[in-house]
């Protein structure tokens, strides 16, 4: 057996143990590092297929941004575990024998003949100074720009979309309103009086 | 397809497959807790970028993992709205069970 396909069954067991354990475990702060853990082991398959930038992409931002937002929610969150675990036996039957199902077909069709045997046998060895990251640069910027910018506008719409829902108005903080500053009229802040001039005795 | 052999493109996308009913799985037996589904859900995307990848090496197309590389960002922006969501959630109801929000049925 080469390194290779050690290290791929090695990373292969890690995600799929990893991958149960998100499902089952009762404390979801438990899950939410198991799926850090599943993350890890899907970056080092991707890095076996050669994608190493997708590989370093996944665990910066899957890991360091999302995993560490579900484990910021998780844990500011007070929730009674037990009480969502009602019923949790109840629904093992159903539950794998649709996994099981799921698995059992995507497996078949997957397969196989159906791929054409000679595409599936290992794929040619890449040249020398092959990057990965210099290949999906220019194909993203040049063939893939405009759906580039539209994933740039998807962001930038989660953005405000997650600070609107979430904000909350404080009463304390000073603000302007420049609607209500450009109404304003004169007689709001200014008042002449007719006060009669004083003579001082001489 | 041998054990020992290299791993072919049947081994990763059968990965892939196993993933993908981890995750289904996950949703069937999680269905009130609004936070493991949505970890179920991170799988899921995880499963179909394996394969997408798996797909682009093995059949010299980069296209496939460009399209990872924005299926990675829908992603995070989904997980984003989807936590701020369940955070409005707690806040107004005091749970995340999804047996208590049933309000809006009539």
């Amino acid at each position: 057996m080469s390194f290779q396909t050690f290290i791929f069954y090695a990373f292969a067991a890690i995600l799929v143990f990893a991958g149960l354990r998100v499902i089952t475990t009762r404390n979801p702060v438990h899950a939410a590092l198991w799926l850090v853990l599943s993350f890890f082991s899907a970056a080092g398959v991707w890095l076996l297929l050669q994608a190493e930038f997708l590989a370093i992409a996944l665990v910066l931002v899957y890991v360091g941004a999302v995993m560490v937002l579900f484990l910021f929610v998780v844990m500011m969150l007070d929730v009674n575990f037990d009480k969502l675990r009602e019923g949790f036996k109840s629904y093992i039957p159903v539950a794998a024998t649709v996994g099981i199902l799921v698995l059992v077909e995507m497996t078949l069709v997957l397969v196989g003949g159906y791929l054409g045997g000679e595409r599936t046998v290992a794929p040619p060895a890449s040249a020398a100074g092959y990057s990965n990251t210099k290949t999906l640069g220019l194909q993203i910027y040049t063939d893939y720009a405009y759906p580039f910018e539209i994933a740039g506008m998807i962001l930038l719409v989660a953005i405000i979309a997650a600070i609107a829902l979430t904000h909350r108005r404080r009463r304390e903080t000073k603000h302007q309103n420049p609607a209500q500053q450009v109404r304003v009229r004169r007689d709001d802040r200014l008042r002449i009086l007719d006060i009669p001039a004083e003579k001082r005795e001489p | 397809m041998s054990l020992l052999s290299q791993p072919t493109l049947s081994h990763y996308l059968i990965l892939g497959a196993i993933l993908f009913a981890i995750s289904v799985i996950g949703i069937f037996l999680n269905r009130r807790n609004v936070i493991i589904m949505l970890m179920a859900i991170e799988l899921m995307l995880l499963a179909v970028n394996l394969n997408f990848i798996a797909f682009s090496r093995f059949l010299g197309d980069t296209a496939g993992q460009v399209f990872v590389f924005f299926i990675l960002t829908v992603a995070a922006a989904e997980s984003a709205i989807g936590l701020a969501i369940l955070v409005l959630l707690f806040r107004n109801i005091g749970s995340i069970d999804i047996e208590e929000m049933g309000r809006l049925k009539g």
